[in-house]
């Protein structure tokens, strides 16, 4: 908008003088011009939720490929199904087991217990990547590679593919004990439920991808 | 105005770079998503006036072909970049991001989307995957030849399946899955924003008709997205990286045998294509809608006719509109039971159509109407929507569809509801809130001059096209000469030609009239129009924060024109019960 940039200032400038009634947790990013507007808390859950909806969407699509390509296709082969997955299926499993015991030391307010539990479960997630990546190792030598077979082109892009978002759980769960919430505009409370909430839901995309996976071989 | 203080500190950016470049304050957005459009339905429209002028005079010299003469190939590739650049570039982001980013916020009282920082990164990212596909015109081989349905086997088997489908086809499959996630973005944005930072007192059913088109777009748009980007990954794979999800066995292009790829199914490609594209063109169509009835009701002075049916049908065709993608696929092939299905659900879609459209009627219906710019094209919107709409009922019928699919007949209709009806949307919003964003008025009478021109304009060009599609002329083909039974079409084709090249001009007046008053334009007021919404209740151009701080709260429904025993024919949103029938 050009040639306002003088009007707006006096408009704040006359706007502002009303009170300075600061939402609990503030709202300033500390770079000033850069700040955001004050949200409810409740925005954050709305969103991780349309997120997961839209994730989903993407998974189901890929799903749905697997299916009608295996269906329509005659040329569909078997692969040893990698058994480490059932031991990555396990320890993030048990993720979503520490996940929830972290939260609940946040909120009876021991703050170094939860986050040793968060590191715990940080440290499952890390696990279960390498453990993926073993299994497409082990696929290899058995010279099982992306175009060999559309079995294996499935398998390496739902792994993939699921695996990208389990990194970007981790980043999450890293922002989350790293952050310091004093001046954050997302509560520490809000943020640990959100990471949690996206956790637990990358956990249970694996077991239905792994199902799919492996009954669908 | 009764207000209270949101008590944020949220401060203007004073540098330029973060203040129009890297700016995260919704409107600034909005106006860099229209600029964006603006720059992309200029060129979208170069690119179909050389097609159009290839079509007329085949061996004419052309400026950028090598050789001069236009080859078949080069025909498709234009027509491939039109298509792509209108629906992602235009009809995806002027009428959703652009004026959903600019008004939205304001018109449910909030300082900002609900993620600015996203926001910024959602119109960034649309930014690259235009550079993205339009660079896609100077790699080797140049554009793809596969249309914007990009329709494997073609699509996904490189060089060989002709040029453009080396390197232009992957920047084009790239550019694709950069802008889904660009859009799944902004869905997450306007979804979260409406559901969480409505000012008090806005409940649902006093959101203006344009909030509510902008959320169900953006459902739609959270829940399309994602399959295209699945779709695109899948395709990508096939043709980098070897795999066969979509290419069949047994294929021999130019002579040359395919061995490489085994039992892969174009018709998967199809499927997930339309289940993202169906719901793309109610993402085209639904805002344009919403600004219909917001600016039908707002220039009749009258409350929009069915306000809960209005939005119970914006509601119902966003959810019939991911039930009948099926309907693109008559001739693949499919069991005519299916086939059947989708027909009926396709047809399911008149009624809600008709709800919005005798509402529109209703709303008109003894109003008293002022013959605005913005109205007009509002008007021209009702009129776009349901001439391309009735030809939808043709096509829906598989029947019918075995004869008229691939003809100029598809072509006419799907411009006139998805295309020109949508640019209506957005002329209608740019006219209509032009004063708010630049703080000028528009020049009324150029205006109405560019109105003219463009509703006449394009009937003339797509009304004709049925003819042809009737007559059986397949679209797509670069050149009809020796084409017997095409022969005495010609005429119809040299016609359309001359009313695109007017059609066109007439383009470059509004884009003076666009420039020239937002320097020199007759300064605005607050609310020129007498309307009732938020966004007519602050400054034009709005404070940074929009409400300065002071969030109204809203007291009434949006459309509250010429009620009885009012002084003024209009009560804002914002005003108190106690201030209606005082002077505001």
């Amino acid at each position: 908008m050009p040639g306002t940039i003088t009007d707006e200032i006096e408009i704040i400038d006359a706007g502002r003088g009303g009170g300075t009634n600061v939402p609990a947790g503030g709202d300033d990013d500390g770079e000033g011009s850069f700040g955001s507007p004050g949200i409810p808390q409740r925005a954050y859950f709305t969103v991780i939720q349309l997120g997961l909806a839209g994730i989903i969407m993407f998974f189901m699509a890929l799903t749905s490929s697997f299916l009608v390509r295996k269906g329509l296709g005659n040329d569909w082969v078997a692969f040893n199904f990698p058994r480490i997955l059932w031991l990555n299926t396990l320890i993030l499993l048990a993720s979503s087991i520490t996940i929830q015991i972290a939260r609940r030391h946040l909120r009876e307010d021991e703050k170094a217990a939860f986050k040793r539990w968060w590191s715990v479960t940080t440290s499952l997630g890390i696990l279960f990547l390498a453990g993926q990546f073993i299994a497409w190792r082990q696929l290899a030598r058995q010279g099982v590679f992306l175009v060999t077979n559309p079995s294996s082109s499935f398998f390496y892009v739902l792994t993939a593919a699921h695996g990208l978002h389990l990194f970007g759980g981790i980043l999450a769960l890293v922002y989350v004990s790293h952050r310091s919430w004093r001046r954050s505009r997302v509560s520490q409370a809000t943020a640990t439920d959100v990471a949690s909430i996206y956790w637990h839901c990358m956990d249970g995309l694996w077991v239905f991808l792994f199902a799919l996976l492996y009954l669908g071989r | 105005m009764v207000t209270h203080d949101s008590g944020g500190h949220h401060h203007p950016p004073t540098s330029f770079i973060r203040k129009y470049i890297f700016s995260t304050d919704h409107k600034v957005i909005g106006l860099q998503y229209y600029f964006l459009a603006l720059f992309s339905v200029f060129l979208g429209m170069a690119l179909s006036m050389l097609m159009r002028i290839h079509l007329v005079w085949p061996s004419a010299k052309m400026p950028f072909t090598p050789g001069g003469q236009m080859t078949p190939e080069q025909y498709l590739a234009l027509m491939t970049m039109h298509g792509s650049i209108m629906v992602f570039m235009v009809l995806t982001t002027a009428p959703q991001s652009g004026f959903g980013n600019y008004a939205l916020p304001i018109q449910i009282g909030a300082e900002d989307m609900a993620f600015p920082v996203l926001n910024m990164l959602s119109f960034w990212t649309t930014l690259l995957s235009l550079i993205v596909l339009v660079s896609a015109f100077f790699v080797n081989g140049g554009a793809p030849i596969s249309g914007w349905t990009a329709y494997p086997p073609l699509s996904a088997l490189g060089q060989i399946a002709g040029p453009g489908q080396g390197a232009g086809q992957t920047l084009w499959v790239v550019g694709v899955a950069i802008f889904c996630i660009g859009s799944l973005l902004g869905a997450l944005n306007f979804i979260t924003t409406t559901v969480d930072l409505r000012a008090k007192g806005m409940t649902l059913g006093r959101m203006p008709l344009t909030v509510w088109a902008w959320l169900v777009t953006a459902i739609l748009g959270l829940l399309a997205f994602g399959v295209l980007l699945a779709a695109c990954l899948l395709l990508l794979l096939d043709r980098i990286a070897g795999t066969s999800f979509f290419i069949p066995g047994g294929l021999v292009v130019t002579d040359t045998p395919i061995v490489s790829h085994t039992g892969g199914s174009p018709l998967l490609w199809q499927h997930l294509f339309w289940f993202f594209g169906h719901p793309e063109v109610y993402i085209a169509i639904l805002p344009g809608m919403g600004v219909a009835s917001h600016v039908l009701s707002t220039f009749s002075r009258k409350p929009v006719f069915g306000y809960k049916a209005m939005v119970g049908a914006l509601g119902a065709i966003g959810f019939l509109g991911f039930c009948v993608w099926g309907h693109h696929m008559f001739i693949s092939g499919m069991s005519p039971y299916s086939a059947f299905a989708f027909s009926l659900l396709t047809m399911t879609i008149g009624v809600p159509s008709a709800i919005k459209t005798f509402n529109w009627l209703g709303t008109l219906w003894g109003g008293r109407i002022q013959f605005t710019t913005a109205m007009m094209f509002g008007l021209g919107f009702v009129s776009l929507f349901v001439t391309g709409g009735l030809s939808g009922l043709f096509l829906a019928q598989p029947s019918i569809d075995l004869y008229l699919h691939d003809t100029y007949f598809v072509v006419a209709h799907f411009h006139l509801i998805m295309g020109v009806a949508a640019i209506f949307g957005i002329f209608a919003a740019t006219y209509f809130w032009f004063p708010k964003m630049f703080g000028r008025m528009l020049n009324e009478t150029i205006g109405k001059v560019h109105f003219w021109f463009t509703f006449v304009g394009v009937y003339s060009i797509f009304m004709p096209m049925h003819f042809l599609g009737l007559a059986g002329h397949p679209r797509r083909y670069a050149d009809t000469t020796g084409v017997n039974f095409l022969g005495p079409l010609h005429s119809v084709h040299y016609f359309i030609t001359l009313a695109a090249m007017i059609t066109i001009s007439a383009q470059l007046i509004f884009l003076f009239n666009f420039f020239y008053s937002m320097k020199a334009g007759q300064k605005a007021s607050e609310n020129p129009w007498n309307a009732t919404t938020l966004e007519w209740s602050i400054p034009s151009p709005p404070p940074f924060d929009n409400f300065a701080g002071r969030i109204p709260v809203v007291y009434r429904g949006p459309y509250e024109f010429s009620v009885p025993g009012a002084t003024d024919d209009y009560i804002p949103q914002h005003l108190t019960p106690e201030r209606v029938g005082k002077a505001h």
